[in-house]
């Protein structure tokens, strides 16, 4: 018998944890004048400092240290009046020095919290998640093993390094243990990545793009039975790259945990991998024994020492909160909770403010975004402002609001912007879809449909108001649809005397 | 011939052009084609290189371009610096053949400066040694006598100079390895402040401890020397971002009236050798003679002192040397398509390191291991605190500090190899020095009795004021000098073939 999720967390509660490193945007390196450029030909960005060549030292990038305190003080964390890095020792061919600089037991933030909020079976529920620990450290090259089956080291024919890599700053922003989530665990999880993405974002100190690995997670999860206050042992999975693998991630580990646990089995302590296909995770290499990293102070470098009015001045250029710019724009568009939250879930919130800001209608920017633009942007699987530009979008809205296009022809208009076709006016004109605003013209097409069926229009004379909707439906026919149905039943039922 | 001239000599002799820096340097190069076969203080000789920066030196002097005092006086480099295109052993098998792609700070400085670099000097492989008998290649033999060591790990450096063959040296110093070599060779060699001289191209041994530093016959050719070096680095986060005293005044002031000298009691005594001791003794009767006052001070906590350096340097070590690995230079054993990175990795490992580099990394790695850093590194660091607190407990009472240098003059090549205990105390005096990240000097004080051989005289000042023991040791230097009537090396025997 194997338990599915909803069996698992009747009988289980999960204790979550999340490590995400963030990829620093700074133009050079953690410890080294390089660049960081991504996608750069294989070792073009290296030197005597990031190659480990001998002789050569570190020196600390300000500017790392400077958004990774950015970073703290926006998860309310503590800044350390001191803090040092440290050496983390182990040997493997893409690490050129073979120990990682990182800080350790005196990280630069501590202490600090972020408030996610998720719907639940009882509506929208916030969750504070506790942050520990933010720290910098470093980060490896890339190996490529060729050969073999796996792509893996072991089996491999050879393994080409690129450096390019090494050295590029990292963030690493360490969660206490999240409690109390239960059947959650997956959402929370996620949500707090998402919101931790958009924090991110909106300080500016990182692409923040998992597909390119510019932020990555570690799901930290065990199990215990409901009830018994006992810790389980923990599976770390390594690297998760999308928010939706976060979830799923979560997802798969909590089934795997509960079933190993229902039917006996014990819960090795290990790394493992997220697989993208199926959901679950697979053990990463075993290792016989804990590695000893001989950590130590870093000789080479000075404790890091920020002055306070140094800090105090970067918690001014800080950017407003997400969660209070959500409250802020709720507020402003009065957009009813449920569709906020599908807004920031599409991660359009940026998109449907600049709309707004332009001067488009909330409530319009919000469906068109959402709504027919959204629907062709996920069959082709890419963003919409791929597809279209805001300003496009704007433009659609504005000329519906005057009247100029109706619903039915805008979403043609969106089509041919899609399609390349020009902008909206080019699509426009291409397509010959201009409203038909002309009262005569219309005036024709609304007697000729009262001549087809005089007894409706009897109907409507006589007061039946909706039997008026089959003669729209006629006029709007006989005009291609490039009537504004309104308009036209304005005209309608003032000629019926109504 | 110059050779046995002092760099400020030569340098005066460059600027009236009286010699050209082509012909200095190919007297030099004369004296180490006759001696070196004997001494073997020399790796490489860059002899192309520095004959080419020589004539540059040369061409700017004719052209009346203004050029820094010791342009065009050559130097001996100890193999432990980077200098582009040049090979850079650290006396190792493991880095056979590497040809670093830049200078160290240290270089690029004495470029700048017109100075000429002759070549490598041999040190005990990554400058873990006091005898210069760990290099991968063979030891260097003190000009003294050639049974015996020259010091270390850079007796190179210093053999280079008590034979002639340089002028100048530069040598790095983490526990010892500028003052010991410097006192058994009867040459001066300065360690200086921490931070004082950049880190950036220094083969890291112990880079908590490590300082490169000037090495010279007379006081003043290494103050004239340490001032070219000195200086903050923005590479180096460790450099010190302070002007640096002038050291070149102080060395030619030769005034200590009413100076204060403290002399540690716990640097003396059992394990110091008897001639040593007297030379010591003497060297203060002259110091008093000279207007100085002598305070005996003590400083508890150097008994720990040699302990607590071998956790702290072994585990820096133990990480330092791990970049050693065969994936991007040096050395490569075993890859022959069949193995995997790691097991390559070992083999170059086992192959490329010799003993006591062996000893120590795995005397490092054990200390930091987990369950052991608190009672072993994080003792050992304790340790180092309570020795700066006597350092500065001492420097109220007194300017600078003295004592012996090395507890024994030169001892024989191979009498202390299987013992490295033995070996370790030779530095027990040096130690205390790195440990608290002040300058030490050693400079000549005599011959011991029982042997003839050159005694070193150690003289330590507080951090950033590296002129105070340029003006004790200027001082001292003139009045042996006065009572000798020469200088120390004049009564060293004449080497084979020597010019
Ligand atoms: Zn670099």
């Amino acid at each position: 018998m194997s338990l599915n999720y909803e069996q698992a967390v009747e009988k289980y509660e999960p204790t979550l944890g999340l490590e995400v490193h963030v990829e620093l945007n700074t133009k050079s390196k953690m410890f080294c004048g390089c660049a960081t450029e991504f996608g750069a030909q294989p070792n073009t960005q290296t030197c005597p400092v990031c190659l480990g060549l001998p002789g050569s030292l570190p020196v600390v990038n300000k500017k790392a240290i400077e958004s990774t305190i950015l970073i703290g003080l926006a998860l309310n964390c503590t800044i350390a009046p001191y803090s040092r890095f440290a050496r983390k020792n182990y040997f493997y061919p893409d690490m050129p020095k073979n120990f990682q600089t990182s800080q350790y037991d005196e990280p630069i933030c501590v202490n600090g919290y972020l408030d996610v909020e998720i719907e639940t079976d009882d509506g929208s529920k916030s969750f504070r998640v506790e942050i520990e620990r933010v720290h910098m450290e470093e980060d490896t090259g890339k190996s490529l093993h060729v050969g073999g089956s796996t792509g893996r080291i072991h089996g491999a024919d050879y393994s080409l390094l690129d450096y390019n890599r090494a050295g590029i700053p990292l963030v690493e922003i360490v969660t206490r243990i999240i409690p109390n989530t239960g059947k959650y665990a997956p959402q929370v999880a996620r949500a707090y990545v998402a919101s931790l993405r958009d924090i991110l974002r909106g300080l500016k100190v990182s692409d923040v793009k998992m597909e390119q690995g510019s932020l990555r997670c570690d799901v930290n999860l065990s199990l215990s039975e409901i009830n018994s206050g006992k810790l389980g042992t923990r599976s770390e999975t390594k690297n998760v790259n999308s928010l939706r693998s976060v979830e799923r991630a979560v997802n798969g580990e909590f089934i795997r945990q509960a079933n190993r646990l229902t039917s006996g089995e014990r819960i090795i302590q290990e790394t493992r991998h997220f697989l993208e296909e199926s959901g679950q995770t697979r053990p990463g290499r075993s290792k016989e024994q804990a590695e000893d990293y001989r950590y130590f102070p870093e000789p080479d470098l000075v404790p890091v020492i920020p002055d306070n009015k140094w800090i105090e001045e970067l918690r001014k250029t800080l950017p407003e909160k997400p969660s209070d710019r959500r409250k802020r724009l709720q507020q402003a568009w009065s957009v009813p909770d449920k569709e906020m939250s599908a807004i920031v879930n599409a991660e359009l919130l940026d998109t449907v403010e600049e709309t707004v800001l332009l001067g488009a209608d909330p409530t319009k920017a919000r469906s068109w975004w959402l709504g027919e633009i959204s629907r062709i942007a996920n069959d082709r699987s890419v963003f919409p402002t791929e597809l279209i530009s805001v300003k496009d979008v704007y433009q659609i809205i504005t000329l519906i609001s005057q009247g100029e296009l109706t619903d039915k022809l805008a979403r043609q208009v969106v089509e041919g912007v899609i399609a390349g076709e020009g902008s909206p006016a080019d699509v426009i004109t291409k397509r010959g879809l201009k409203v038909v605003s002309d009262d005569s013209q219309l005036m024709k097409a609304i007697e000729d449909a009262i001549a087809a069926a005089p007894e409706t229009a009897d109907r409507v004379r006589g007061g039946n108001i909706p039997a008026a909707g089959a003669l729209i439906g006629s006029v709007m026919k006989a005009t291609g649809g490039k009537a504004d149905a309104a308009k036209v039943r304005e005209l309608l039922l003032k000629h019926l005397g109504q | 011939m110059m050779i046995r001239d002092s760099a400020a000599t030569m340098a005066a002799a460059l600027a009236k052009k009286e010699i050209s820096a082509v012909d200095l340097a190919n007297q030099h190069y004369e004296q180490i084609a006759a001696v070196d076969k004997d001494v073997h203080a020399f790796l490489y000789l860059d002899k192309e290189g520095a004959l080419a920066q020589a004539a540059e030196v040369d061409k700017k002097r004719a052209a009346g371009e203004k050029l820094s005092p010791l342009a065009g006086v050559p130097l001996a480099l100890k193999d432990v610096l980077t200098q582009k295109g040049v090979p850079t052993t650290c006396g190792s098998k493991i880095l056979e053949g590497w040809r670093p792609p830049y200078d160290a700070t240290v270089v690029t400085k004495l470029k700048e400066a017109g100075i000429i670099i002759l070549g490598k000097t041999n040190m005990d492989e990554f400058a873990m040694g006091s005898s210069t008998e760990n290099s991968a290649y063979g030891p260097t033999k003190n000009p003294w006598d050639l049974t015996r060591i020259p010091g270390g790990s850079g007796g190179g450096s210093s053999a280079s100079l008590a034979a002639f063959e340089a002028p100048l040296a530069i040598g790095t110093d983490t526990g010892g390895s500028i003052r010991q070599p410097a006192a058994v060779t009867g040459t001066v060699g300065v360690k200086p402040t921490y931070g004082g001289v950049s880190r950036y191209g220094l083969v890291a041994f112990s880079s908590s401890l490590d300082q490169a530093g000037p090495c010279a016959r007379t006081v003043l050719d290494t103050a004239l020397l340490h001032q070219v070096i000195a200086g903050f680095d923005p590479k180096d986060s460790t450099s010190i971002n302070q002007n640096v005293p002038d050291i070149v005044a102080a060395a030619k002031k030769q005034d200590i009236k009413g100076m204060k000298i403290g002399v540690v009691k716990q640097l003396s005594g059992n394990g110091y050798q008897k001639g040593v001791e007297n030379k010591f003794k003497e060297s203060l009767d002259e110091l008093v003679k000279l207007g100085a006052e002598i305070v005996e001070v003590s400083c508890p906590n150097f008994e720990y002192a040699l302990a607590a350096y071998y956790l702290i340097a072994p585990s820096e070590c133990s990480s330092n040397l791990a970049r050693f690995d065969s994936i991007r230079f040096g050395l490569r054993v075993g890859d022959d398509g069949s193995k995997s990175a790691e097991e390559v990795m070992n083999l170059t490992r086992a192959a490329g390191f010799g003993r006591e580099v062996k000893r120590r990394i795995i005397l490092g790695t054990y200390a930091l291991s987990s369950g052991y850093y608190d009672a072993y590194y994080g003792s050992a660091q304790k340790v180092r605190t309570l020795i700066k607190r006597d350092f500065e407990s001492a420097f109220t009472k007194c300017d600078v500090l003295v004592s012996p240098t090395a507890p024994t003059t030169a001892f024989k090549i191979g009498e202390k190899t299987n013992d490295p205990l033995a070996m370790y105390l030779n530095d027990i005096a040096t130690i205390p020095v790195n440990m608290a990240g002040i300058g030490g000097m050693s400079l000549p004080c005599g011959l011991a009795e029982e042997d003839n051989l050159p005694v070193g005289f150690q003289i330590m000042s507080p951090a950033m004021k590296d002129d105070r023991m340029y003006l004790v040791g200027g001082a001292l230097e003139a009045a042996l000098i006065d009572k000798w009537g020469k200088t120390i090396l004049d009564f060293a025997p004449k080497l084979v073939g020597s010019k």
